[in-house]
């Protein structure tokens, strides 16, 4: 028997606005919010909204992404019929190559979603931070009888000429669509997510792919394509909370989000949990010595010194002395002695020496994933610290 | 250890902890914020190697099936063997609650006959350390056991309050002579931690032998009355051991955690402690918490004060509490203004504004779950 609809999860994007943070790893693997990936959020999404077969397409470092998904049982996706699954590029025959965009990363796909027989394919993005009820998009494009639907999202006037902006009539039909409008006519944004009916999709795929000039992108081409055609185009409003983590500021930003009172994103929704792959790790350790103020910490965590406004993710050391304020400490970073770190980003299993001072007021200030700073280092507001510099 | 299958045995001497285990068994408690007692026992099996792990359950047995469910949190969902459950069943010979090891391993004795194993390791339930089997079962083939009992030297001041411990004689090449059961005045420092290792086919024929005499209870009817005809061997156990046999020992094992050293042998290396995941949101400290020596869980939303404490997961304190020396399990909610000292709020206690309970470091308040207060 057929699936209703199958999902299938863009993580092939490396991220390069992330500076040092996607080095080694892909940008859906970027940690968030204490203990969990960006692309948790899309996974957890899926499996809330009841889909139970998500393929994921890498391509741009996928060995830690390959590794945290593994099974797909802490999204409860690993199923009997279903489950995710990881789609590398692969050889065919002799054709074999990457995935050329968004549109292609599909189309070498389609045996994998032709095997489930599938009503609708839903085209998700694995870089953003939201909650969303995919089961409530599919129930709207079942209603309106569409060709295609897509999520949209009010972005401030002054941020949509960055966007792919959805012109739409009163009944929420899309009648133009635009790629970054030097003046655009309405505020719709794209959020990235598609639901087709995979019987048109794959037609357009083939299509797409016969064409010699297409770039072979959904916002570029098929969607153009599909609107040129006169087909069926409908907004799915979304009024959620909604966040591109594409830049360092707006990760830190979107981690600080958690933050506020009430939080502007809520992880507290017992029945919309966001599911991560847990570390196993004892409950955090607050010393006698500790001060911490509006923070969020996790396991594994032994704080000595003074956290304010900050995220620590799982197993951060944080030694006497030392504070830390409007910050995001990842997975095992050290913070030693006496060191200071205000308006940054310490990547996984970095170790800031004693005294050292990293950050301040002015842009975000990174250290990079296992860089080692030695004592009395600075990182100074903007910088990132890799492997090299330390 | 791939030759060796593992046995737990949950008793029902359950009362020590009143309201506590009302519901539940020791196996069962919560400690250290996050785990259960069973995470430990369980833990240290998989980490010996042991695939095939037998755990005997009786009476309240429903929390445990809960907590464990397949095994796969502790790696014991398994294609070849994995997690048994052996929950007790009535049948003429059975009445579904055991007066002792023996009686409860011959109930067992089909999964036990099926284990294609060659050895068995028995531990019971009610005590916590971290180890593997490995350096026991060494010694037990070195030495030409027919069974080695697990023993370790508690404190002169864990021994002072009265409980049904096995003191164990050894002579110099370590086999054991003289076993006493529950003194009042003990002769002997060391104490049976209650872990066995023996043959399988030893054990089969133990059972059935003393089945055949009505005999139940294993330190009784095995340890004592056959020490002349049996090689029984001790082995010692280092590190951190403590045994829950009362409120105060059970209040003492969680403030322990607070130990940097300790919580790190016992619950994370080398061999960290598997238990079941909640997918909790990391902990959440607004502006005015203050928190010293503290051991708390993800999904806390702390307000307050909170000292010397442990909190279990999605506890809540609230604006302008002050919670001292207390252990608060999983979803305790202390509203805005109260005081807690030394007060052991078990799952879902609901502590209202502004009330006030103090306790004793010897005498903790124990509050039921599901209390309102």
């Amino acid at each position: 028997m057929g699936k209703k609809c199958v999902a299938m999860l863009l993580a092939g994007g490396q991220g390069s606005r992330l500076g040092i943070l996607t080095k080694n790893t892909a940008k859906p693997a970027v940690p968030f919010g204490g203990k969990y990936r960006i692309i948790d959020f899309p996974l957890s999404n899926c499996s809330n909204s009841g889909i139970d077969v998500v393929g994921v397409l890498t391509q741009y470092q996928p060995l830690e992404l390959n590794a945290y998904i593994g099974t797909g049982k802490p999204w409860d996706l690993d199923r009997l019929t279903g489950g995710v699954f990881v789609l590398p590029p692969y050889v065919k025959g002799k054709t074999g190559t990457w995935y050329k965009g968004t549109a292609n990363a599909i189309y070498q796909n389609m045996g994998f979603i032709s095997q489930y027989d599938p009503d609708y394919v839903i085209v998700l993005s694995g870089d953003h931070i939201y909650k969303m009820d995919y089961s409530d998009m599919i129930a709207l494009h079942e209603s309106k009888n569409a060709d295609c639907t897509i999520a949209v999202y009010q972005v401030p006037w002054d941020d949509a000429s960055r966007y792919g902006i959805m012109n739409t009539d009163e009944d929420g039909n899309i009648v133009e669509f635009e790629e970054k409008p030097k003046k655009p006519k309405s505020n719709n944004a794209s959020m990235g997510i598609y639901v087709f009916n995979w019987k048109d999709l794959r037609d357009y795929l083939i299509e797409d792919e016969n064409n010699p000039k297409s770039s072979n992108d959904f916002g570029k081409d098929i969607i153009p394509r599909m609107l040129q055609e006169g087909k069926r185009m409908v907004a799915y409003p979304f009024d959620g909370y909604w966040k591109d983590v594409g830049t360092i500021e707006s990760l830190w930003q979107a981690n600080m989000d958690l933050l506020l009172s009430p939080p502007a994103f809520n992880l507290y929704d017992s029945s919309w949990r966001i599911y991560a792959r847990n570390p196993i790790m004892p409950p955090h350790y607050m010393a006698a010595e500790a001060t911490v103020s509006n923070s969020m910490v996790t396991e594994g965590c032994n704080v000595r010194g003074t956290v304010i406004n900050s995220i620590l993710f799982a197993g951060v050391q944080v030694e006497e002395g030392a504070v830390i304020e409007n910050s995001v400490i990842m997975n095992g970073a050290r913070i030693m002695k006496d060191a200071r770190v205000r308006r940054a980003i310490v990547s996984e299993h970095a170790v800031v020496g004693e005294n050292s001072v990293v950050g301040g007021a002015g842009d975000i200030a990174v250290v990079g994933q296992g860089v080692c700073l030695p004592e009395y280092s600075v990182v100074r507001p903007g910088e990132q610290a890799d492997q090299e510099k330390a | 250890m791939k030759d060796t299958f593992g046995l737990i045995y949950t008793s029902q001497s359950d009362m020590c902890l009143r309201e506590l285990t009302r519901s539940r068994s020791i196996a069962a408690m919560p400690f250290g914020g996050r785990y259960r007692v069973i995470d430990v026992l369980l833990s240290n099996m998989v980490h010996s190697g042991i695939t095939n792990v037998g755990l005997i359950t009786q009476r309240n047995y429903h929390s445990l099936m809960d907590h464990l469910g397949s095994g796969k949190e502790w790696d014991l969902d398994r294609k070849r063997d994995g997690l048994f459950i052996l929950p007790p069943f009535v049948t003429k010979d059975n009445t579904g609650a055991y007066t002792g090891l023996l009686d409860a391993l011959r109930s067992n004795i089909g999964y036990i006959r099926r284990s294609a194993q060659r050895y068995v390791v028995i531990s019971g339930s009610d005590i916590v350390f971290n180890t593997t089997y490995d350096a026991l079962l060494e010694q037990h083939i070195r030495t030409k056991a027919d069974i080695t009992v697990m023993y370790n030297i508690p404190s002169e001041e864990e021994l002072r309050e009265q409980s049904d411990r096995t003191h164990l004689k050894m002579d110099e090449e370590g086999r054991i002579t003289d076993v006493e059961y529950s003194p009042i005045l003990h002769t002997y420092p060391a104490v049976s931690t209650n872990v066995y290792i023996m043959d399988k086919s030893l054990l089969m024929y133990l059972v059935e032998v003393s089945a055949a005499h009505y005999r139940t209870d294993f330190v009784r009817d095995v340890l004592m009355s056959q020490l002349q005809s049996l090689k029984i061997y001790g082995f010692k156990l280092e590190g951190y051991v403590k045994r829950i046999e009362s409120i105060p020992s059970y209040y003492q094992l969680n403030m322990d955690m607070l130990d940097e050293q300790i919580r790190t042998s016992l619950l994370s290396k080398p061999n960290p402690v598997y238990t079941k995941v909640k997918d909790e949101v990391p902990a959440r400290y607004e502006e005015g918490a203050r928190v010293s020596n503290s051991l708390v869980a993800d999904g806390c939303i702390v307000e307050g004060e909170v000292e010397n404490s442990i909190l279990f997961r999605g506890v809540r304190v609230g604006r302008g509490c002050k919670v001292q020396n207390c252990i608060l399990m999983q979803g305790v909610e202390v509203q805005d203004g109260a005081q807690l000292s030394h007060v052991i709020a078990d799952k879902s206690a609901f502590i209202k504004r502004d009330r006030r309970l103090m306790g004793q470091p010897s005498f903790p308040i124990v509050i039921e779950k599901n209390a309102v207060i």
